[in-house]
């Protein structure tokens, strides 16, 4: 829809959306900006990692480089750059070469359509949406390129000459399947509630009615398990499993090639935790106020949002590196039973009553926005909870594994324990 | 005007060149050995297709498109050409005889000449309805329910619910005979 170039040369209105120039201006500044400071972010939560997983094994972790090992991720950047490139023999060039770059850039492009902040008026400009596209199909775009990345794995593995890395990348593709089918479905009951695919409008929605988390627990729940297994991290690491595989699909790289793959796992985590961010936890809103979420827009309310959605992000970037260095790997068989056996059926019924509940409360006429429809929501997401973390569960994935063992039999092995016999070493 | 002007030749622009990529990637596709290589092809055809809806204002379809296609089938079709080892051009038997490729050019130039049939005859101009701008204008004037979404989901499950539901009966019917055929195999051994 491109206007007459006169509309170029107008004296903007800060309130108003940008004309189509200026709208081509921004979003350039916007790609650019967003592009800088996100390859900067994917360097330095490789940091957060290492130091992360230092301070829960009790060691210090990186802290000669520069003041707290500040300046690491850039020697390492220098090492890998430095480092020959090997080419493994009966390798397929071009599909090894490309491998890497196809893997890094799905995990990037993901993050465009997601909104950072409440919209920054702009003296001269125009109302400027703080998100590098505010696509119409939102949601599906990130869908739709997050379902690339896999590629880059699977095309790696294949391409190396190697029977490991060949394997890797075969889980990698079965993998990737199975949990976008059980990611998929998990937000379709955010996109019911919210009525629309943009994101924008997800975030809007939730400032209105209240964070999705707490409105539908289960699909949080079942979104945040199928992003771990998306982005190939512990527990659900089995493309690169060491202990089977050395190092699954890069098995056969080195220097930068191999380090885009690390990188590409990083920004898939701060991609994911995003999501998990704009789907459920409200995005930029502030919670307890709906001061953010109305016009007039100002700037104070852009940086004020923007902290917040930041600072939101990174507990989500940290949670994932606190489950990395908490729980073991799966077995293979347990991933797929998990996904097919456990999400997807869970995920279909969650659909079922949901759409079955908020159709119910439309025909009453219950107001979207009242206390009403947030009580009727909250309430079956309590019982929702309870059934599947409390009764379906039992030792599965949620409560402890002893929650299986009956009741006389844990009696009987924690008076054992208590005894001493067995924690003091001394024998019975 | 002058906007006008640059938009048309924009759209030109992207239209070439997605097409020609697309055309490429397609022959490519049909002439690589590897299969690893064509799969690889056929999933920048997909693409580029994705890049057309787009310039079409079909936004929900060019998602769909990557989504369903490049993201779930081709990713199908490459683990079951990794898992069949199908990587050695040596091991692959396909039709490629001489008659094959006499009736193949033959089928190809078929396809052109009725290309170029309908093109002569205006047959596809004749086919878009005389009001179809003013519905365009009409459509994009009125603000769409439900988003991009919407004015794809409400004849899909109002009009053609049967059409829709049968159509995941068909499938449902692939995937059980799948099932069957992998069960008999076992068995019998």
């Amino acid at each position: 829809m491109m206007h007459s170039l006169s509309f170029l040369l107008q004296v903007a209105n800060p309130q108003l959306p940008p004309t189509m120039g200026m709208f081509v201006l921004m979003g350039l500044v916007k790609a650019g900006a967003a592009f800088g400071i996100y390859m900067l972010c994917v360097a330095y939560t490789t940091l957060a990692e290492r130091r992360v997983a230092a301070w829960i094994q009790d060691r210090l972790g990186p802290n000669r480089v520069g003041p707290e090992g500040f300046l690491q991720p850039i020697a390492d950047g220098i090492k890998n750059f430095m480092k020959e490139e090997a080419l493994p023999d009966g390798a397929s060039k071009a599909l090894f070469i490309m491998a890497p770059a196809i893997a890094f850039v799905p995990a990037m492009l993901t993050w465009a359509v997601i909104p950072f902040a409440s919209p920054l008026p702009v003296p001269g400009v125009g109302l400027v949406d703080m998100v590098v596209a505010d696509l119409p199909v939102g949601f599906l775009f990130t869908l739709a390129i997050s379902s690339l990345g896999v590629y880059g794995i699977t095309i790696a593995g294949w391409s190396s000459n190697n029977k490991y890395a060949l394997l890797g990348g075969l889980r990698a593709s079965a993998q990737m399947i199975s949990y976008e089918i059980a990611m998929g479905m998990s937000t379709v009951c955010v996109l019911l509630l919210a009525g629309n695919v943009n994101l924008n409008e997800v975030v809007a929605q939730q400032g209105a009615q209240g964070w999705n988390v707490l409105l539908l627990t289960l699909a949080f729940f079942m979104f945040a398990v199928a992003a771990l297994a998306e982005t190939n991290r512990v527990p659900f690491d089995l493309p690169e499993a060491e202990s089977e595989l050395i190092a699954g699909y890069h098995a056969e790289y080195s220097s930068m090639r191999y380090s885009m793959f690390p990188l590409a796992e990083y920004a898939n985590v701060i991609t994911s935790s995003s999501l998990m961010v704009t789907l459920f936890f409200g995005g930029w809103d502030i919670p307890f106020t709906t001061w953010d979420n109305l016009p007039p827009w100002t700037i104070t309310k852009t940086l004020l949002t923007m902290a917040l959605y930041v600072s939101k992000v990174m507990f989500f970037v940290f949670f994932f590196i606190w489950l990395r260095w908490t729980v073991p790997r799966f077995r293979y068989d347990q991933l797929m039973s998990l996904g097919w056996k456990v999400l997807l059926p869970m995920a279909l019924v969650y659909i079922t009553v949901v759409a079955s509940l908020l159709l119910g409360l439309d025909a009453a006429g219950v107001a979207r926005t009242g206390w009403a429809f947030r009580g009727a929501m909250l309430g079956m997401n309590v019982v929702f909870v309870v059934l599947v973390f409390w009764v379906l569960d039992r030792g599965r994935l949620i409560s402890p594994a002893y929650s299986r063992v009956e009741r006389e039999r844990l009696a009987r092995m924690r008076a054992v324990a208590d005894r001493g016999d067995l924690l003091s070493g001394k024998g019975a | 005007m002058l906007a006008n002007q640059f938009h048309s030749l924009f759209y030109a622009f992207g239209f070439y060149l997605f097409g020609l990529v697309a055309i490429a990637s397609a022959v490519a596709f049909v002439t690589r050995k590897s299969p690893v290589a064509a799969a690889m092809w056929l999933v920048n055809v997909m693409f580029c297709l994705a890049a057309l809806y787009v310039m079409l204002d079909a936004q929900f379809i060019a998602a769909m498109q990557v989504l369903v296609y490049t993201g779930a089938i081709m990713v199908v079709f490459l683990f079951v050409i990794m898992l069949l080892n199908l990587g050695h051009p040596s091991e692959l038997a396909d039709a490629r005889g001489r008659w094959g490729y006499i009736f193949a050019t033959f089928i190809g130039l078929v396809m052109l000449a009725e290309v170029m049939a309908l093109n002569r005859a205006n047959t596809i101009e004749r086919m878009i309805p005389p009001d179809l701008a003013a519905r365009a204008a009409a459509a994009a004037a009125t603000p769409l329910a439900g988003g991009i979404i919407g004015p794809v989901a409400a004849p899909l499950f109002n009009e053609y619910l049967l059409a829709f539901e049968l159509t995941s009966v068909l499938l449902l019917a692939a995937i059980v005979g799948a099932v069957v055929l992998g069960k008999r195999r076992t068995d019998a051994r």
